[in-house]
C-alpha cells in the first residue's frame, strides 16, 4: 500500500509505529484484516514480527526504545482531530531528551489498561482534559525512562551517572567522550527499578526544546491519500453490516415490524430487535441493510414525548425565567433591591436552541462475540465506557472484553460517556454468534438520536445609577440540565452547578471574570424529553452568549465603550483582564476600520483557559451579514504546539459561526425535525472570516485548548452586530433573525 | 453488473443500478477513502473525479456510469502522495480529525486542474465541502500553496505567541 513520505524536520523519517500497527491490518483492503490484534500496544510484537534484529524493550508503560531508536510513546487519549496524540508524544519526548524525528506513538487499548490496572490512567477524552489532567504524569514516565537509560548506560560503563549527559537519544559520558544510543542501553534499563515518580524533577517549561514549539502533527499523512482506516471503513471476515432505526419519538417504543415485506430483498439477512427502542437490519452490505430499513414498515408507540414540540418547550423555559422557585447559586449583595432603586433598567431575554453534534463519521461500532469473548472495533472518546459497554450488553466479563479505538471522525462531546452505537452493536452482535457485525448509523438517524446541546433561555436585568454606573446584576437561566439527564440523582432539587459554567466564582476552571457591586445568578431547571449532553464547550457557549451580549447591552445604556466598560468590572481579575486585553490590541480596538465595518469583543473562561474574541463584521442594508475578521486570544497557561492551538482556535470560529447562523433542532410531534445537512446547515469555507490567533501563555497553570474558545465567538460576532445595526439578537440562531 | 475503470484498473461490480457510486466504490471495490458524510450531497466527503469533474458519489447512481468513464479516487489522485494538493495539505498540517479530507482534496484538485492560478472567489465557489472540524482557513491557504501563490512559510503560519518572562 502506497504511503505518503513527506520529507519534514518534525515528521519521523523512519515508518511511523502506529501506522505500521495499524497498516499491517488494512495493508491489501479487501478482507485482509486479520484474526489478530489490530490496534493497541503491538510494538514489541510488530518489532518481532518484522524481524527487527536486537531487544525491544518497554521501558516504562509510556516508553518503548527499538533497536533502531524509533522511541514508541503510548498515548491513551482519543484523537479525534484535536491533536492531542502529538502534544502528548511532545511532552513526553521533551523528558525523555529523545530524537523527535525518531518518535512515534500507539494507543493501548482499553482491554491492556484493564489487564494493567490503568498504569496510563483516565483514557476518556473530554472537556478539554487530554493534556491538561496528564501532563504530569506522561511527562514523569518520559523522565523516569530516561533516567533509567541514563543509569543502564552509566552500568555499563561503571560510571557515575551523574557524568553522563544525553541529548537528542545519544548519551555521552562527558569525561571520555564515549557515546552511546538509547536503543543500545533499552533493554538493560527496562530491568531496572524506576524511580520514584515524586523524586523527579520536571524542566522549566520556559527551557523546553520540543514541547511549547509549533511541530508538525504526527498524524497527517495518511488522512492525504485514503489510507487512514476509521471505524465505519472497517472489514474483518466473515463481517455483516447492520443498519439501525430508532424510534423517532425519543422514549417511544418499538411495537411490531413486518419482516416478510423485505426478506427478498438483496443481501438481507435477517430483521432484529435492538433493545425495546429501535430495530435493525443486518445485510451483505450497509447499502443493502439501510435500503431495506427504509422499506421495513414498522409500528411505533410514540409515547407522551409525541405531544412536544419546539412551542411547548419555549413555553416551559419561559415560564422558568419567572417562576418563583429557583437555584439561587449567587448572591452576593441584594442584586433585586440595588435594581429595583437603580436610575435605569436594562433587561433583555435571551436564547439558544438544541443542537446537534453532526461529526462527519456518523456513530457506528463492530462488535464480535465468539465463544467467551467481546470485541469491539470504535471511534470512542472513552474506551473505558465502551469496554463497560460491551461488556454489561453482552454479558462476557471484563477480562474477557476488548475494546480498539480507532482515530475519531469527529467526536464533540458526543462520543463520550453515552456508549449507545456500542451497545446497540453488541444486543445485534449476540443474535449472530462469531459474526462481526457493523453498525453504522445513517446520517439521518445520526442528527435525529443525538445527545443534544440543551436548549435554554435567560433573562438578565442590570440597574445603572444616575451617572451610568452599574449597581445590581441579576440573571437567570431557565434550561435543561445535562446532569439531569446523564445522572439525575446528582442534581436533586434542580441545584445544578454545571449549568452554570464559566459563571463560577471560585477560581481556576470557568470563573466569571467580572465583580458587579451587587448579583444575583440563579438557575431553573427545565427538563424535556429530548435527550443531552455535552456539546463541544457544553454550557460555556450558552452562557458566554447571555453575559457578554447583555453586557454590551448594558455598556450602551451607560454610554461606555463596551472594551471600557469590561475593564472597569475586571480589575480582580487580572487573567481574564489581561486576555482581553490582547485580542483588542491585535484587533486594533478603537483604530478606525473601513466604511461599514463594526467591532465586536467578548471574552469568557472555560476547561481552565481564559479566552477572548474581537469580530469585525459589516451588515448590509437589506440584512446580509458578513465576518471579515477574527482575532482569538487565549491563554492556556502552557502552549504545547503553538500551531495546534492555532488550529483548534480556527476550527472553533468555524463551529460557533456554525451555531450562531444556523445551528438548531426544531421538534415537531416529539421528534427532531432537521434530518440532515441540508436543513442543519453548516458553516462553508467561503464564510470562513480570517482569523488571528493570539496564545498568552503565563506558565502558572494548564488549560484546555479544544473547546475554551468556542464560546467567545458567537458573542464577539453579536457585539459587533449590534454596534453595526443598534439592534440587539437575543435568539439563536441567526438565519431566523431580521438584522436590521 | 457494471463495469468500473476506477483508478485506471476496471472492476466488475455486481450491484443493482441504483446503487449510488459511493457505495459501490465502498463496498465492491473495497476503496475505502471516499466517504460517507451525508447520502444527500450536501458534504462532498464522498467527492471523487469522474472524467476530471468532481462528483458527489453518494447521490450518483450506478446506472449513470458508462464503462468508458474514468473515475478517480483519493487512492488514484497520485502514485505517490505527492499531487500538489496533498504536499500543500501536508505543509500546513490542513487535516483534524481528517474525516471529510479526501472529499477536500479532491474537489482542490479538480479547481486547481481547470484554475491553475485560482483567486480566493474561485476557492469559495470550488470549496462546498463540509468540514465540521472548521479546517477551511487552512485549505485555502493550502490551495493557494498547491497553485504556486503562496509558500508555506512553516513556522510561520503559526500564531503569535506573546510568552511573558
Amino acid at each position: 500500500m502506497k504511503r505518503i513520505r513527506l520529507a519534514t524536520a518534525t515528521r519521523p523519517a523512519s515508518l511511523s509505529r502506529r501506522k505500521f500497527i495499524v497498516g499491517s491490518a488494512a495493508a491489501g483492503g479487501g478482507l485482509a484484516l486479520g484474526m489478530h490484534l489490530p490496534l493497541g500496544i503491538d510494538a514489541i510484537a510488530s518489532a518481532q514480527a518484522k524481524e527487527v534484529p536486537g531487544a525491544v524493550a518497554e521501558v516504562n508503560a509510556w516508553v518503548v526504545v527499538l533497536p533502531d531508536e524509533t522511541c514508541v510513546v503510548r498515548v491513551v487519549r482519543s484523537e479525534m482531530g484535536q491533536g492531542t496524540i502529538t502534544g502528548l508524544a511532545q511532552l513526553v519526548a521533551e523528558e525523555l531528551e529523545c530524537d523527535w524525528n525518531k518518535v512515534t506513538i500507539e494507543s493501548p487499548t482499553a482491554g491492556q489498561s484493564y489487564a494493567r490496572k490503568r498504569v496510563w490512567g483516565e483514557m476518556g477524552t473530554g472537556g478539554s482534559r487530554g493534556i491538561r489532567t496528564s501532563e504530569d504524569y506522561v511527562r514523569r514516565g518520559g523522565a523516569a525512562a530516561r533516567i533509567m537509560l541514563l543509569q543502564a548506560a552509566a552500568d555499563e560503563w561503571k560510571v557515575p551517572v551523574a557524568e553522563l549527559s544525553v541529548s537528542a537519544g545519544v548519551i555521552t559520558h562527558t569525561p571520555s567522550g564515549r557515546k552511546i544510543t538509547y536503543g543500545k542501553v533499552a533493554a538493560a534499563a527496562a530491568k531496572l527499578t524506576p524511580p520514584d515518580p515524586k523524586s523527579i524533577a520536571l524542566k522549566d517549561p520556559r527551557t523546553w526544546t520540543v514541547a511549547g514549539k509549533p511541530v508538525k502533527r504526527l498524524d497527517t499523512a495518511d488522512k492525504l491519500d485514503g489510507s487512514k482506516i476509521y471505524a465505519i471503513d472497517l472489514k474483518l471476515p466473515g463481517m455483516l453490516h447492520a443498519a439501525i432505526k430508532q424510534c423517532p419519538v425519543f422514549g417511544g417504543k418499538l411495537v411490531s415490524y413486518d419482516e416478510a415485506k423485505i426478506a427478498r430483498r438483496p443481501g438481507v439477512k435477517r430483521v432484529v430487535k435492538v433493545n425495546d427502542q429501535a430495530v435493525a437490519v443486518v445485510a451483505d452490505t450497509w447499502w443493502h441493510a439501510n435500503t431495506a430499513l427504509e422499506a421495513l414498515p414498522v409500528v411505533w408507540d410514540e409515547g407522551p414525548g409525541a405531544t412536544q414540540s419546539s412551542a411547548t418547550i419555549a413555553a416551559r423555559l419561559k415560564e422558568g425565567l419567572t417562576a418563583p422557585i429557583a437555584y439561587v447559586y449567587r448572591d452576593e449583595g441584594d442584586a433585586l433591591k440595588a435594581i429595583e432603586g437603580a436610575a435605569k433598567k436594562v433587561e433583555a431575554v435571551y436564547s439558544t436552541p438544541f443542537l446537534a453534534h453532526a461529526t462527519m463519521e456518523p456513530m457506528n461500532s463492530t462488535v464480535r462475540i465468539s465463544g467467551d469473548r467481546a470485541e469491539c472495533w470504535v471511534p470512542s472518546q472513552n474506551v473505558e465506557a465502551s469496554l463497560a459497554s460491551l461488556s454489561e450488553e453482552s454479558g462476557v466479563a471484563l477480562d474477557k472484553c476488548e475494546v480498539y479505538r480507532l482515530d475519531l471522525g469527529g467526536g464533540f462531546g458526543r462520543r463520550g460517556g453515552t456508549q449507545d452505537y456500542v451497545r446497540q452493536a453488541t444486543s445485534i452482535a449476540k443474535q449472530f454468534p462469531g459474526i462481526p457485525i457493523k453498525l453504522v448509523w445513517s446520517r439521518e438517524e445520526d442528527m435525529t438520536h443525538d445527545f443534544f446541546r440543551p436548549i435554554s433561555q435567560a433573562r438578565m436585568v442590570a440597574g445603572l445609577d444616575a451617572n451610568g454606573k452599574l449597581v445590581g446584576f441579576h440573571l437567570r437561566v431557565s434550561g435543561q440540565s445535562i446532569n439531569a439527564f446523564l445522572n439525575p440523582s446528582s442534581v436533586a432539587d434542580g441545584r445544578d452547578e454545571r449549568q452554570m459554567q464559566g459563571y463560577y466564582e471560585r477560581a481556576g476552571d470557568a470563573q466569571l471574570g467580572y465583580t458587579f457591586p451587587a448579583f444575583r445568578l440563579e438557575y431553573a431547571m427545565r427538563n424535556t424529553h429530548v435527550p443531552v449532553g455535552p456539546w463541544r464547550g457544553v454550557n460555556t457557549n450558552q452562557n458566554a452568549v447571555y453575559m457578554e451580549c447583555f453586557i454590551d447591552e448594558v455598556a450602551r445604556a451607560s454610554n461606555t465603550d463596551p472594551l471600557q466598560f469590561r475593564r472597569a468590572l475586571m480589575t480582580r481579575h487580572p487573567k481574564h483582564l489581561a486576555v482581553l486585553n490582547a485580542a483588542a490590541e491585535r484587533a486594533g480596538w478603537g483604530t478606525p476600520l473601513p466604511a461599514g465595518v463594526h467591532r465586536g469583543i467578548a471574552q469568557f473562561m472555560g476547561y481552565g483557559s481564559y479566552s477572548a474574541a474581537v469580530a469585525e463584521v459589516s451588515v448590509s442594508p437589506d440584512g446580509r451579514l458578513k465576518v471579515h475578521r477574527m482575532v482569538l486570544a487565549l491563554n492556556c497557561g502552557h502552549a504545547v504546539n503553538p500551531q495546534q492551538i492555532a488550529a483548534q482556535v480556527e476550527g472553533s470560529v468555524a463551529f460557533g459561526l456554525t451555531a450562531l447562523l444556523y445551528g438548531e433542532c426544531p421538534v415537531e410531534n416529539g421528534r427532531m425535525v432537521s434530518t440532515n445537512f441540508d436543513t442543519y446547515r453548516m458553516l462553508r469555507l467561503a464564510e470562513m472570516p480570517k482569523v488571528e490567533t493570539v496564545i498568552v501563555p503565563t506558565f502558572d497553570f494548564w488549560g484546555g485548548v479544544g473547546e475554551p474558545t468556542i464560546c467567545v465567538v458567537s458573542p464577539a460576532v453579536l457585539n459587533a452586530i449590534y454596534a453595526a445595526t443598534g439592534k440587539p439578537q437575543r435568539s439563536l440562531p441567526l438565519k431566523n433573525a431580521s438584522l436590521v | 453488473m457494471a463495469k468500473l475503470n476506477i483508478n485506471g484498473k476496471v472492476h466488475d461490480i455486481k450491484a443493482e443500478p441504483d446503487t449510488p457510486l459511493l457505495w459501490a466504490i465502498r463496498e465492491q471495490v473495497g476503496l475505502t477513502g471516499t466517504k460517507y458524510g451525508c447520502g444527500i450531497a450536501q458534504c462532498g466527503a464522498c467527492s471523487v473525479h469522474i472524467n476530471g469533474e468532481v462528483v458527489r458519489s453518494c447521490s450518483y447512481p450506478l446506472s449513470a456510469v458508462k464503462a468508458s468513464d474514468m473515475i478517480v479516487t483519493i487512492e488514484g489522485l497520485s502514485r505517490d502522495g505527492r499531487h500538489p494538493v496533498q504536499l500543500a495539505w501536508a505543509a500546513i498540517d490542513v487535516p483534524q480529525c481528517g474525516y471529510c479530507q479526501s472529499g477536500q482534496i479532491m474537489a482542490a484538485a479538480a479547481l486547481l486542474a481547470k484554475h491553475p492560478k485560482p483567486t480566493d472567489k474561485d476557492i469559495d465557489d470550488a470549496m462546498t465541502n463540509i468540514c465540521r472540524c472548521g479546517t477551511y482557513q487552512r485549505i485555502r491557504d493550502a490551495v493557494h500553496i498547491a497553485a504556486g501563490d503562496a509558500k508555506p512559510s512553516w513556522p510561520g503560519l503559526a500564531p503569535v505567541v506573546q510568552a511573558k518572562a
